[in-house]
């Protein structure tokens, strides 16, 4: 049914690859680990890391991500480190990669286990051999995401965490960036038992390059929600990667908000395994100048009656790029699928561009899918409209571009979080205001 | 108050005349009405007065309290105390009524250098006066004029013009798509505003309206001037005749 890549990478591609593969060593850990580093360091070869020839690479150009050492990137002075300061949340601080134990909380919480991925050493058995790299490798197929491999493959460090019951408060993991050369890569795994239910934020800019893996396994009636801030650094390149199987009955939701990065790529790959399984992946982004910001995605329904939701938004001016990707793939057998894709951007004038790849691809005869795609300026009747009541243009296209994202803020179920959301944008709206 | 001379307007983009010379004073405390058939220009002059982009001022001018409109933004007409009802109020997606309302109000008060009015009065007040206009909870809450009937657009309208309390009000076609009942909420919440420091400028097409809201002076426009103005007793006239006696008069 689906076209299946098999052909050798180029030698340029191969050559590029080998580089960044021998900058660096495979970090320590037990043997299993060591195991699945090096079968995901295969992978990468096999494949080769993206060039600018790659089809799923047409809109973005992966090369500063993909070179072996990371373009500097200057710390942003006005950076919010304080985003979601107020809630109530585990604290887990990685600078620049880097995990600082003094800026972190203690690592317990009832209802889940927490380790570090750079501690799990002399663990032989661990329930994390069936997850790290399994939902990464899975998602090779049909598209290659050789830099999730590169990733598992060399990722430094990381949070493990087992999720067994309802957890009370988020847990919060905290990218600082200080160092206007760090490379970092972070691989996270999360594994919700049946029923179980847990927040997980995460916030800043992460490093001058970021490159991060999650895998989340959420069993039958199990539910995860993940609220992302990427920070306001400019300069920063970051390439994130979600990937998340469900079971019946299952809730995955992740909204993300990013302002500002030169470069920006986030993937989400989930599976709907379990019937009536519940998926919905939302964002919203503000960018300006050379700011590049690419959202892909790709859902695979295998299990009946299940629902899915991809709400992307972009507002760019004076020359941003947007770029969505997105996919839905129904399986032969998913019948009962709702499907609903909606990106959007708003263009705040001529110079800024959105390139979007919408697609459906169903093999199912019982299902409803939509989807659409739009770009557009702000609606002049409703400018006049704001400015007849008294409000400053600038004001009054805050409002409307703050309504244009709220579709995708609106995805953020918890209200404590959507307002704090609100609030960053509006934050952020009025120092671009000035 | 509102004080229009030799008014000329072209639309930017047809160079097309619409307005042709129109002359009126609305004094504080009165209500003016301006009737007159289909595409005479009634509604371009409230846009023009309101700011809307697309029209050229060829001659004339536009003032209220003698500050030239025509010099200043949108919003800056707004501050300084003009009003427009609009005949289509805009519907905007994901702005709730409320945030909007209140957004409006402050920064009108921001503007004339007036402290911003806290969270907890403005609800008091809007609260009171959505009540008046038969305005419910619900219907604060939801975007601006999202799905609302068009009563309640026009209902909404009159809501906005009592919390901002301009100066000078015109209410464009008010009454369209109106039905009786919803047509005398909308003139009761008017009724209330009248005062000796206000003015009113309404547009209709028929007598209906101002048998609610009665007017001091009728004026008939037609193919872009003002020709022929009166007591109520014009507007009575129009009802009975149509516009073509009138027109054929001043011809």
């Amino acid at each position: 049914m689906l076209p299946v890549r098999k052909h050798a990478p180029t030698p340029q591609k191969s050559a590029a690859t080998e580089a960044r593969l021998n900058a660096q060593a495979l970090p320590d850990g037990p043997a299993w680990l060591r195991d699945i580093r090096e079968a995901a360091v295969a992978r990468v070869r096999d494949r080769g890391l993206p060039d600018r020839r790659d089809e799923y690479w047409k809109f973005t150009r992966p090369e500063t991500l993909v070179q072996a050492e990371a373009p500097k990137a200057a710390v942003f002075a006005g950076g919010d480190q304080s985003v979601f300061a107020n809630v109530d949340a585990l604290k887990i601080v990685f600078v620049d990669g880097v995990f600082d134990a003094e800026a972190s909380d203690e690592l317990a919480l009832d209802g889940l286990r927490i380790e570090r991925l750079a501690e799990l050493n002399g663990t032989d058995i661990h329930w994390a051999k069936d997850l790290y790299g399994v939902l990464e490798e899975r998602g090779q197929w049909p598209v290659d995401r050789p830099l999730a491999a590169l990733n598992t493959g060399f990722a430094s460090d990381g949070v493990v965490i087992h999720v067994t019951g309802r957890v009370s408060k988020p847990v919060h993991i905290v990218y600082e960036h200080q160092s206007d050369s760090s490379d970092a890569m972070l691989h996270h795994l999360v594994k919700l038992d049946a029923g179980a239910d847990v927040t997980l934020l995460e916030t800043g800019p992460g490093a001058a390059r970021f490159n991060s893996v999650m895998e989340v396994d959420v069993a039958d009636k199990a539910g995860f929600h993940h609220v992302r801030v990427q920070g306001r650094d400019h300069e920063r390149r970051s390439n994130t990667h979600v990937f998340a199987r469900l079971g019946t009955e299952s809730t995955f939701k992740s909204f993300t908000m990013t302002a500002n990065g030169v470069l920006t790529r986030n993937e989400a790959v989930l599976e709907l395994t379990g019937d009536d399984a519940v998926a919905h992946v939302a964002g919203a982004a503000m960018g300006d100048g050379d700011f590049h910001h690419d959202d892909t995605v790709f859902i695979t329904h295998d299990a009946e009656n299940c629902e899915s939701r991809q709400v992307f938004k972009k507002v760019l001016r004076n020359g941003a790029t947007g770029v969505f990707q997105g996919k839905i793939l129904v399986k032969p057998g998913a019948q009962k699928t709702d499907g609903y894709q909606i990106s959007q951007s708003l263009l705040l004038d001529e110079d800024s561009q959105f390139l979007a790849k919408p697609e459906l691809e169903i093999y199912a005869d019982d299902v409803v899918c939509s989807h659409g795609s739009t770009s557009g300026a702000i609606d002049e009747d409703a400018l006049y409209y704001l400015r007849a009541r008294g409000l400053p243009k600038e004001i009054a296209t805050d409002l409307l571009t703050q309504a244009f994202l709220a579709e995708a803020v609106d995805e953020i179920e918890d209200e404590g979080l959507r307002e704090e959301v609100v609030g960053l944008l509006s934050g952020w709206l009025e120092r671009r205001r000035g | 108050m509102l004080e229009i001379k030799n008014l000329h307007v072209d639309l930017e983009e047809e160079d097309k005349s619409i307005l042709k010379g129109v002359d009126l004073t609305v004094e504080a405390g009165k209500v003016h009405a301006i009737m007159g058939p289909n595409g005479s220009g009634k509604s371009t002059l409230s846009y023009v007065l309101s700011g809307r982009d697309g029209y050229e001022v060829t001659q004339g001018s536009a003032t209220l309290d003698g500050e030239d409109l025509l010099e200043l933004e949108p919003e800056e007409r707004a501050a300084a105390g003009l009003f427009l009802a609009f005949q289509y109020p805009v519907e905007i997606p994901g702005v709730g009524n409320m945030t909007f309302l209140r957004t409006a109000v402050n920064a009108q008060r921001k503007a004339r250098g007036e402290e911003e009015m806290s969270a907890a009065d403005f609800l008091k007040v809007v609260r009171e006066k959505a009540k008046s206009l038969k305005i419910d909870a619900d219907m604060l809450k939801r975007p601006v004029n999202v799905g609302f009937s068009g009563g309640e657009k026009k209902r909404n309208e009159i809501l906005q013009m009592a919390m901002l309390e301009p100066k000078m009000c015109i209410l464009d076609e008010t009454d369209s798509g109106l039905d009786v009942d919803a047509m005398k909420l909308v003139a009761e919440g008017v009724n209330a505003l009248r005062d000796e420091g206000r003015g009113f400028l309404v547009i209709t097409h028929y007598q209906r309206l101002l048998d609610h809201i009665k007017p001091d002076v009728v004026h008939i426009m037609a193919d872009g001037r003002i020709v022929k103005t009166g007591g109520p007793e014009l507007a009575l006239e129009v009802e009975n005749n149509g516009y073509a006696g009138i027109l054929e008069e001043v011809a």
